[in-house]
């Protein structure tokens, strides 16, 4: 089987399943809703086999696949996975089916937010919705899978279009502000990127055939000046995705006004795009220009941990607010890319992955509260717990999950970037630790004013959660308390990958410094 | 280094026999929380007698591991897991340590937790949701016990947050209540506040030494410079401020008493609070590498003791002065598990202390049931008539946490004393001196708790009819007293316990001549106590005691009733300018980086306010973006070129 073309199998899929969601009489909703969520089934199970036959210990990139696509220039159709793609395809097929049963009635008619005088949208199309998601995976496993800048590229800037609509269509009242907001952000972004991409192909045509191939371009020998300019057009890109400190202000609006299951995608995967971008682009070809800014970037993402922490305590909004716990998260996540240590590297790959399912199944449950309560205001909800008590209890998990309390996967993430980089920047590292306290004061602060105290009169006759509410946030929540005690299937992938792209950027992990040498400590 | 020598790690004996299944200990109570939490309403009916046995029979697995371990020569063993977080250099293992020190804890924890299991099965008898009581009661069982039986300071991490999570669950376990909501809050803040802390001496462990497992961190300690163990012992003791309630971490502790009873008592009395001493002791050997740490432990415990004993003088809730009671003894635990060669004598006192505390704890739960959850001591008065059984707990408990011979508290607290004396030097004196006092005041305000609480005149309203408890829960009172009796003596007998100790502690410092001879000092700690004693009597017992609580009283009281300003430095220091800061980055978020963005749309895009109203907009910034980047593109590509 090592011959078998995973990947392309894998994105063709939902491809399919959107294919003929597309030719489905309009009337049969519920058969295109049963098609979609058995499309990403068997991705799921796809992706389940894929992972089964990558071995950790084998070469960087598997099941890798190449064929011309414009010769002219080079660009190749060209895919493959490393241990950081991999586990990140793998949350896209855990996180869509999911997603596609929290947003199972999303395009039905809805009732308007209390306190606000929007339209309603009439006569939006489950047909579109539910294909738009699929097509949306296909787009996320390109961008993962490709190993061609070019191709990367392409994805890169192809999957923001499902997303535009499913934001413009689906959203919330300020939906096309949000959206035109997110697009354009992207798009200033991808064209920095497209400019740098286009640099990296000149610089290769200088010395040899020009190329996109990843592996070919990681060998090249750029002048110093050269990186500079090629990295910042990466990271800027790859920074506004993330998105990191301070370029992340169309986040909290995309997020508060994407319906619950783009919500869910876009800060779960599209998002880590950008920290992915870091670890496969940033970092092995400009290893000068990354060692040069990293510590700046460092900086940056401390700050963007602790004013992500100190902005969600002060939203009033709730999708606003788990929006910016993200800010404080990709933080982490930037910090662990760029602390340039095995054990930082690993941790931010295994926080995008957890972050994923942690913020998914808090943007879910604040989205199954806000279909109850009408209103995303944190003020509009008191006592909840006493009406819904699954939802409060999910809500809750959910939260500790953000908070990485120990037992729970973040807490395994947080910790590892932690510790890996206090072994070279301390004062970093101390500072981001203050962050734990903020991330539970957020949290709390949150639960304790809309689940706990009294019971709001308006909400007397909320109901609790339903079976496929729970059926959606119950994979989520298993994973990580899994994870949190075993994540070492993770780490094992991980860990290779990471010590690849170390590799690459020239540094070494930190030795203890006071540890005795293996004899003396025998004496 | 003649006085101590901890057990050799690395001699850490793999886990043969029964000890290889140690971990069906922490699985049975986790089992027991899952179950009753997964199954829902399912398991109402059954699921909290299911939640009591699964914590009795971890209680009798827990007496034959400690048979099982007593039997083995080098009574400290290791069981590995598995591999939990490994990545490169940092290799971390779940697994267990099973060692006379861990194994102290765990009959404490399985041994308590179920008494007060049984007696919650009273307490809460007609809450309708008992059940979630329960599996949050196991929880917090199995995260206790993985706390103890961690054998790596990351896996302990993950206990001391389980509890701190158990905390917060059962202290708003009525969460419809405000006061009880925000104290949940509070305690886990500060708790993360310590946590803080934990990590960071767990970072700088593995900065310096590689290592996070106990038995790394302690074979390699020796190499570390008397800066790192400093840095380590001292972010250690942060961490351990906030689980125990420490100055200047202390002030959660009170306010939790807004949680049932038997979660006070357990919990906030005799368990999880202690965390902070176990961490102390358990990390001896990096404290014998910094005599400063150890310095500013015994400042913190001396100060701790002072303040709560000042404040528990003031409150008339009979909740809180057992609260601050209980912040107080546990000032006294650190400041001895501070002193080089004392941390026996602080396992000691943790030891009689949750015997007494949990005792008087549950016996102040048992006047509540009897009088409608009333906890205003002015409004008790004359009990031990109508609640015999309760007054005989309480009294037993009193007397030993007065530290009248030959009751518990007189052996762990004399001790005490004595160790700070012979300490030696000035600050043995001054630590010697803050014990010595300490007793005294505790005399005083235990003794102004039972005087208001069980004599005097009846002061509470006429439709109130106090009544004895169920035998559910006199039962477990009635074995915490005998505990409270018994247990100072037994564990002291022939150094009984400082022997067994030895291998997680090292040997107890032998002192060669003692500051005072112990007998004299005996003596005048007696004394001073029975000066408490009667200083209250005379104040509280021989005068009616007023309704509400008088209004001309000396500054320190008034301090001490606004638990000595603490809570409103919080709030000035930390709180307000906290929100302040967060409501100015909003609207900087909000107007300056967004709206500089916004701004720069508005350049690009012709006017941000066209690009909200119109689609088409859309489609016009969208060419000029493209424009802007086809100039980019070929700034770009003249750069390469230039470079190249």
């Amino acid at each position: 089987m090592s011959n078998f073309p995973w990947l392309t199998v894998l994105g063709i899929v939902p491809l399919a399943g959107a294919a003929v969601i597309g030719v489905l009489p309009r009337r049969r909703e519920l058969l295109a809703k049963q098609v979609a969520l058995l499309t990403s089934l068997v991705t799921l199970g796809v992706t389940i086999a894929m992972c089964t036959a990558f071995k950790a210990t084998g070469s960087r990139f598997q099941f890798v696949q190449s064929h011309d696509w414009i010769r002219a220039f080079g660009v190749k159709y060209a895919v493959g996975v490393d241990g950081i793609a991999l586990v990140l395809i793998a949350l896209i097929a855990v996180l869509v089916p999911v997603v596609l049963l929290a947003s199972w009635d999303d395009a039905d008619a809805e009732l308007p937010l209390a306190g606000s005088d929007a339209p309603v949208a009439r006569g939006k199309s489950v047909k579109t919705l539910f294909s738009l998601l699929l097509v949306l995976e296909t787009m996320m496993i390109g961008v993962f899978a490709a190993t061609d800048v070019f191709l990367f590229y392409v994805f890169f800037e192809a999957m923001l279009i499902p997303m535009y609509f499913l934001i413009g269509t689906f959203g919330g009242p300020r939906r096309s502000y949000a959206a035109v907001k997110f697009l354009l952000y992207s798009l200033v972004g991808g064209l920095l990127m497209l400019a740098a991409v286009i640099g990296l192909y000149v610089v290769s045509t200088s010395q040899g055939p020009g190329t996109f191939d990843f592996t070919a371009l990681s060998r090249l020998n750029i002048s110093h000046p050269v990186q500079l300019a090629l990295f910042s057009g990466f990271f800027i890109a790859f920074a506004i995705k993330a998105p990191l400190f301070p370029f992340h202000t169309w986040l909290p609006d995309a997020g508060a006004e994407a319906p619950v299951g783009s919500a869910v995608l876009l800060v779960g995967v599209l998002d880590k795009v950008g920290t992915f971008g870091f670890l496969r682009y940033c970092l092995p070809l400009f290893p000068y220009a990354a060692r040069t800014f990293a510590p700046y970037v460092i900086v940056l993402s401390v700050i963007g941990i602790l004013y992500g922490a100190l902005l969600a305590m002060g939203q009033k909004d709730l999708k606003r607010l788990v929006s910016y716990t993200s800010v404080a998260h990709f933080g982490f996540i930037g910090m662990g890319c760029f602390a340039f240590t095995t054990q930082a590297g690993t941790g931010a790959v295994l926080y995008m992955v957890n972050h994923g399912l942690s913020t998914g199944a808090l943007f879910m449950v604040i989205g199954f509260l806000v279909v109850r309560g009408r209103s995303r205001l944190l003020s509009d909800y008191s006592g909840i717990a006493k009406v819904a008590p699954v939802l409060a209890a999910l809500f809750f998990v959910s939260g500790l999950s953000s908070l990485a309390l120990p037992g729970l996967s973040t807490f395994v993430s947080e910790f590892l970037v932690l510790v890996g980089t206090f072994t070279r920047y301390k004062v970093a590292a101390v500072f981001a630790t203050v962050g734990i306290v903020l991330a539970a004061l957020y949290i709390l602060l949150a639960y304790q004013r809309t689940m706990q105290g009294a019971l709001s009169s308006a909400h007397e006759r909320m109901k609790d959660l339903r079976f496929r509410e729970v059926a959606a946030l119950a994979p989520l929540i298993a994973l990580m308390v899994v994870l949190g005690f075993y994540p070492k299937p993770l780490t094992d992938v991980i860990t290779p990958a990471v010590g690849f792209t170390m590799q690459d950027v020239g540094a070494h992990d930190p030795s203890p410094t006071q540890a005795r040498p293996v004899a003396e400590q025998k004496r | 280094m003649t006085a101590l020598l901890a057990a050799e790690p690395g001699r850490y004996v793999g886990a043969t026999g029964s000890l290889s299944i140690l971990w069906l200990l922490l699985a049975l109570p986790a089992v027991g929380a899952a179950v009753l939490l997964l199954g829902g309403r399912r398991t109402n009916g059954w699921g909290p007698l299911f939640a009591c046995a699964t914590t009795g029979a971890a209680f009798v697995f827990a007496l034959v591991e400690f048979f099982a371990l007593k039997g083995q020569h080098a009574r400290s063993v290791d069981l590995h897991l598995f591999s939990w977080i490994p990545v490169a250099g940092f290799q971390v293992d779940a697994g267990l340590l099973f060692d006379p020190l861990s194994a102290t804890f765990v009959l404490l924890i399985t041994g308590v937790g179920f008494l007060i299991h049984v007696y919650s099965l009273g307490y809460l008898e007609h809450d309708p949701r008992k059940r979630v009581f329960f599996a949050y009661l196991n929880l917090f069982i199995a995260a206790m016990l993985l706390l103890v039986l961690g054998d790596s300071y990351l896996a302990l991490y993950v206990g001391w947050e389980g509890v701190g999570l158990a905390s917060y669950l059962l202290i708003a376990f009525w969460f419809f209540k405000p006061a009880a909501a925000t104290a949940a809050k509070k305690a886990f803040i500060a708790n993360r506040v310590g946590d803080v802390g934990l990590s960071l001496a767990i970072m700088v462990m593995f900065t310096t030494l590689g290592t996070t497992s106990f038995a790394g961190v302690f074979g390699a300690a020796g190499a570390l410079t008397g800066a790192t163990a400093t840095a380590i012992g001292l972010l250690l003791l942060l961490g351990a401020c906030g689980k125990s309630g420490q100055f200047p971490l202390q002030t959660w502790l009170p306010d939790a008493m807004e949680g049932p009873t038997p979660v006070s008592a357990l919990i906030h009395a005799a368990t999880m609070v202690t965390a902070g001493v176990y961490l102390i002791a358990r990390s001896t050997p990096v404290f014998d590498m910094s005599p400063d740490a150890r310095t500013v432990v015994t400042i913190i415990g001396a100060v701790t003791l002072v303040i709560g004993c000042v404040i528990g003088c003031a409150y008339d809730d009979i909740k809180k002065v057992l609260a601050y009671s209980t912040v107080s003894q546990i000032g006294y635990m650190f400041l001895a598990v501070g002193i080089k060669g004392a941390g026996a004598i602080a396992i000691l006192h943790l030891l009689t202390h949750g015997f007494f505390k949990a005792c008087m704890f549950l016996s102040a739960g048992s006047v509540m049931h009897g009088m409608r959850d009333q906890v205003d001591m002015r409004r008790f008065g004359a009990l031990r008539k109508v609640m015999p059984v309760t007054f005989g707990c309480f009294l037993t408990g009193y007397l030993a946490i007065i530290g009248l011979p030959p009751f518990a508290g007189f052996f762990s607290k004399d001790k005490i004393i004595e160790a700070a004396y012979d300490k030696g030097g000035m600050s043995g004196y001054l630590l010697g001196t803050v014990a010595l006092l300490g007793a005294g005041f505790t005399a005083f305000y235990m003794t102004r708790l039972m005087v208001m609480t069980f004599f005097g005149k009846q002061r509470w309203a006429d439709d109130i009819h106090p009544h004895e408890s169920p035998l559910t829960m006199t039962g477990p009172m009635v074995l915490l007293a005998i505990g409270s009796l018994a247990s100072g003596g037994l564990l002291v007998l022939g150094g009984a316990l400082q022997h067994w100790l030895e291998p997680s502690l090292g040997q107890s410092v032998e002192v060669g001549v003692h500051t005072i001879s112990p007998v004299v000092l005996t003596l005048l700690t007696l004394l001073v106590v029975a000066g408490g004693v009667a200083g209250a009597y005379l104040q509280f017992g021989r005068r009616a005691v007023p309704l509400t609580p008088p209004v001309a009283v000396t500054p320190i009281t008034v301090a001490a009733r606004r638990n000595l300003y603490f809570d409103a430095l919080n709030e000035s220091v930390l709180m307000r300018p906290g929100q302040y800061l967060t409501r100015a980055l909003v609207f900087v978020d909000n107007r300056g980086i967004d709206g500089a963005v916004n701004a720069l749309a508005a350049g690009i895009g012709g006017g941000s306010g066209r690009l909200r109203r119109t689609q088409t907009g859309f489609v016009r910034s969208y060419a000029l973006s493209m424009f802007g980047g086809a100039f980019l593109v070929v700034g770009a590509l003249l750069a390469v070129r230039l470079g190249a």
